[in-house]
């Protein structure tokens, strides 16, 4: 279903700059000499399309959405796909891109949910508008369970529909007249929110880049952590750990010195901690495990990864109290606003889920299916370590992270979509320091997975 | 340069603070009063600058604000018996049929056949084309036009992102807070004028009884954007066929874009248009925001619609829903499915009718409301095509009004001023509440007023 979706809107989201250039209404003319007694007439002919102009309003087009290059990545990958299925309609395509869970969501998550549903029904039962932060006991288990002994209490945490949706509404907090750097590669979500708010200028073609974004390589040379000497100040700071696209999950070293960073030029971090749930090794799993960071991070996170809930729709984001603007106003209180006036909360079956969650055996649950995809993960870095590849990632992300020297990421995934009937996600689709990679998610029945990586083992023999 | 730290906690000495208040309800949004204080420890603050268009809006949402007082009365006489007629929220339950499928969607989410995991950021296809048929049959919308979104108020802020900072927007003069408060974080809307309580770039058109709540189009300058409401809210007033054709009119000479706001459309109830598709040509120059909120109890269940017609093109030619599409594909990531599969049972001919009934329970309320209202002598408008009554108090100020009401009957309403500086002298009532406690308000309502 969701194919066919993609399919009709692939026609609106072209990748192509060509097709999103506006379109130009040249009227061709024509100069026609009729060689008439006496008389020269010159005739101009008109292209006939012109007599049918279509009506424009006079209203501008947001220049700052023009300068994106194409659609959002994952859409892009979709399309494709789709493009693909056409060619080969009765191949047994396998979806190892768009890091979409594939795994039913346990009963005891359900179950709750179910019931909420039908107490809609009820008298007693029955709510309307939720506070626009989300459900009180949500906020209460979220704190107990996630930020525990670390300070953060449960009215520092906002509910949300997810992630994506919290980092534009962040944007919406900040502005356009703030400055933001971005790990390279990165979650497109960032970059993307950021051209839209109006943040930065124009993208550079020969250095596949965003004017005024700084750009943190993040790559096998420095352990996939910026060498922060060399970053220039921004305002705004996205970081993401365990990281989506590289799987690279940074140390409490790592980040102790990202928040002094932080301190010392007045940055905000916003830190994207949506797999934390998957980390192995014993690295911070929230920032606010470092001491200051409440001074200067924001954390958002999400149970689309953990619960499954990629449809169903849940997320959360933690303001501390302690962040304050340059004129020393919280933070906390303008999102708030933006929370009240661009948001109306969470659904609230997908708050009762949640907080089914969080419950003793909705954890339990949630380790379960998250182990499941964490042996996908070692399945499918076993193959490409047994290949020969270098490989990153897989350790603490449900992402693998494999590198293709001196090869476009692009051309690399057309081949295994055309060779393997496998979509995974091309590493330039992040940043330009992806380029090289193709990220490969582990999402997926176990038959599939195991079935991608015999057509892995065919293809690079 | 170095910014930030320790040597940043002599300025903020001076640090912006709430007055102090008790209150455990949801966070209040209150005037920011600077104090100084002594600090034994150092305070640091980022040197990353506050969001200048935040600092216009002056005080917290209007419905927050609403709450807050509630709570306040509460607090003070914590033996009242509310009623509540101020946030427009539903009260009664949702019908079996819509619950029971959400139910059977969210079981189906654990099984391997019926687990679903991203939907297509435009909405399920099933569910677009259910929408298409029964509210824009014959209209020319096709599937493909609907987006699906998690509300109303949600689509606003879409779409405002989508226009960027550097459109103009004309309001009507009352009308729903979030797009003037949409249009000022976005930084359409200049700085506000204290005097007339309106914000500089932002055209407000007055619409009141003796313009029959529509404004007169030869007077509104031109604005990049219209948004219009009808059934209205606050109002309740539906706009006619022959004012939403001069509305259609007037965009169409004017190339303007009209985002029409649509959410009450199944309140009417004496034929006026439901869509704004209704009127030739408004493909060309419309926008069309829906909700189940209203029309299905989907206050907290969070399922809405935008129309974005194909037709609909920027002043160089490129299509609106392109960009639409981008900005819904980047900053939204779909409504909840379980929110879609209810919203599915909602057009099913067993769920309509339900929903129908419930309607009609509310607008019984309204009707009693009315009643009670001009028994005591005062003009009331609305409360016909919508769940709202727009209740003329002459003279007076509506906040000193929406006072007088709470303390004397533990009655809350919103303030027309709330909604706008044409809304003063007003009072909005809705009709959304249990019919005993309809009844109780519109006696102490006589009894009191």
């Amino acid at each position: 279903m969701s194919l066919m979706n993609n399919l009709s809107t692939s026609t609106i989201s072209s990748s192509s700059s060509a097709f999103l250039a506006p379109i130009s209404f040249d009227s061709r003319t024509q100069s026609v000499a009729f060689p008439l007694k006496n008389i020269n007439v010159v005739k101009c002919i008109t292209n006939p399309q012109e007599q049918q102009t279509a009506y424009k309003t006079k209203v501008s087009r947001n220049a700052n959405i023009a300068k994106l290059q194409a659609g959002y990545l994952f859409p892009e990958v979709a399309r494709r796909r789709a493009v693909h299925l056409l060619k080969y309609p009765n191949a047994q395509v396998i979806s190892l891109g768009i890091g979409d869970t594939t795994e039913p969501i346990p009963d005891v998550i359900t179950s709750a949910m179910a019931e909420r549903s039908h107490g809609l029904s009820t008298l007693e039962g029955y709510s309307g508008y939720g506070a626009e932060q989300g459900e009180k006991a949500l906020r209460s288990a979220l704190a107990s369970t996630f930020y525990g002994n670390l300070g953060i209490e449960e009215d520092d945490i906002f509910v949300s529909d997810g992630a994506k949706c919290d980092i534009s509404r962040l944007q919406v907090v900040f502005g356009s007249n703030v400055t933001m750097a971005v790990q390279d590669p990165s979650y497109p979500a960032y970059v993307d929110s950021s051209v839209i708010m109006g943040q930065t200028g124009q993208f550079q073609k020969d250095v596949e880049k965003f004017a005024n974004i700084e750009y943190m390589r993040c790559t096998p040379e420095n352990g996939f952590f910026p060498d922060l000497s060399t970053v220039v100040r921004t305002d705004i700071i996205f970081f993401c750990s365990p990281n989506n696209p590289t799987g690279a999950a940074a140390t409490r070293e790592q980040l102790t010195r990202l928040v002094q960073f932080a301190k010392d030029n007045g940055s905000i971090i916003v830190y994207d901690s949506a797999y934390a749930l998957y980390m192995s090794d014993d690295n911070p799993r929230s920032i606010f495990e470092i001491p200051g960071a409440k001074e200067v991070a924001i954390e958002t996170a999400s149970f689309s990864k953990y619960a499954g809930f990629t449809g169903v729709r849940l997320g959360w984001t933690v303001v501390p109290k302690q962040l304050l603007f340059s004129d020393g106003f919280p933070v906390a209180k303008d999102f708030n606003r933006i929370v009240c006036t661009c948001f109306n909360g969470a659904c609230n079956i997908s708050q009762a889920g949640g907080l089914a969650c969080l419950s003793p055996e909705g954890l339990e649950a949630m380790q379960e299916v998250i182990g499941f995809y964490k042996e996908n993960t070692k399945i499918i870095v076993e193959t490409f370590n047994s290949l020969g590849f270098k490989v990153y990632g897989g350790q603490n992300a449900p992402y693998v992270w494999v590198h293709f020297p001196s090869r476009s990421s692009w051309d690399v995934f057309s081949e295994i979509l055309e060779k393997t009937h496998i979509v995974t996600t091309p590493g330039s689709g992040f940043g330009p320091s992806g380029e090289g990679f193709i990220r490969v998610s582990a999402f997926g029945h176990r038959e599939n997975v195991l079935e991608a990586c015999r057509r892995f083992k065919q293809l690079y023999k | 340069m170095k910014a930030g730290g320790l040597s940043w906690w002599i300025r903020c000495f001076v640090c912006f603070q709430e007055p102090p208040r008790k209150n455990s309800a949801a966070n209040p949004q209150t005037e920011m009063v600077p104090v100084v204080y002594l600090v034994t420890q150092s305070i640091h603050c980022s040197n990353v600058p506050r969001n200048v268009n935040l600092e216009k809006l002056r005080s917290g949402y209007l419905f927050p604000e609403i709450s807050r007082h509630e709570t306040e009365h509460l607090q003070k006489n914590p033996d009242a018996r509310l009623i509540r007629l101020g946030i427009g929220d539903t009260t009664q339950p949702i019908p079996d049929t819509i619950t029971q499928a959400m139910a059977e969607h969210v079981r189906g989410l654990s099984t391997i056949q019926g687990y679903r995991g991203y939907g297509a950021e435009q909405g399920n296809m099933e569910l677009r084309k259910a929408i298409a048929g029964k509210f824009y049959q014959d209209m020319g919308i096709k599937a493909n036009e609907i987006f699906v979104s998690d509300g109303a108020q949600c689509d606003i802020s879409r779409l405002q992102l989508l226009l960027g900072p550097n459109v103009t927007v004309a309001v009507q003069d009352p009308s729903f807070p979030a797009y003037i408060d949409s249009s000022v974080i976005v930084g359409q809307a200049g700085e506000l004028e204290e005097k007339t309580g309106k914000y500089r770039n932002i055209i407000y058109m007055n619409c009141g009884p003796e313009n029959n709540f529509f404004p007169d189009v030869s007077t509104i300058p031109r604005t990049d954007v219209i948004f219009f409401c009808s059934p209205n809210n606050p109002t309740g007033h539906a706009a006619s066929r022959e004012q939403l054709k001069q509305l259609v009119e007037f965009a169409k000479a004017n190339g303007l874009i009209i985002v029409y706001d649509s959410a009450y459309a199944t309140y009417i109830r004496d034929g006026s248009p439901r869509s704004i598709f209704e009127i030739p040509g408004a493909q060309e120059v419309a926008i069309e925001v829906s909700s189940f909120s209203k029309f299905a109890g989907f206050t907290g269940v969070r399922l809405g619609w935008t129309v974005v017609p194909e037709d609909l093109r920027y002043s160089n030619g490129f299509p609106v829903i392109k960009d639409f599409n981008r900005i819904v594909c980047t900053c939204f990531n779909g409504a909840s499915n379980i929110a879609q599969a209810g919203g599915l049972a909602c057009l099913s001919t067993d769920g309509y009718q339900a929903l129908r009934n419930v309607i009609d329970y509310y607008m019984e309320n309204a009707k009693i409301l009315v009643d009670g209202f001009e028994s005591l002598g005062l003009k009331v408008y609305g409360g016909k095509n919508a769940p709202y009554m727009w209740v003329h108090f002459p003279g007076l100020s509506s906040w000193n009004v929406f006072s007088e009401i709470l303390k004397k009957t533990n009655i809350v309403t919103v303030p027309g001023r709330g909604f706008g500086p044409a809304g003063e002298e007003y009072i909005r009532i809705s009709a959304f509440g249990p019919r005993q406690q309809i009844l109780e308000a519109s006696r102490r309502l006589k009894f009191y007023l």
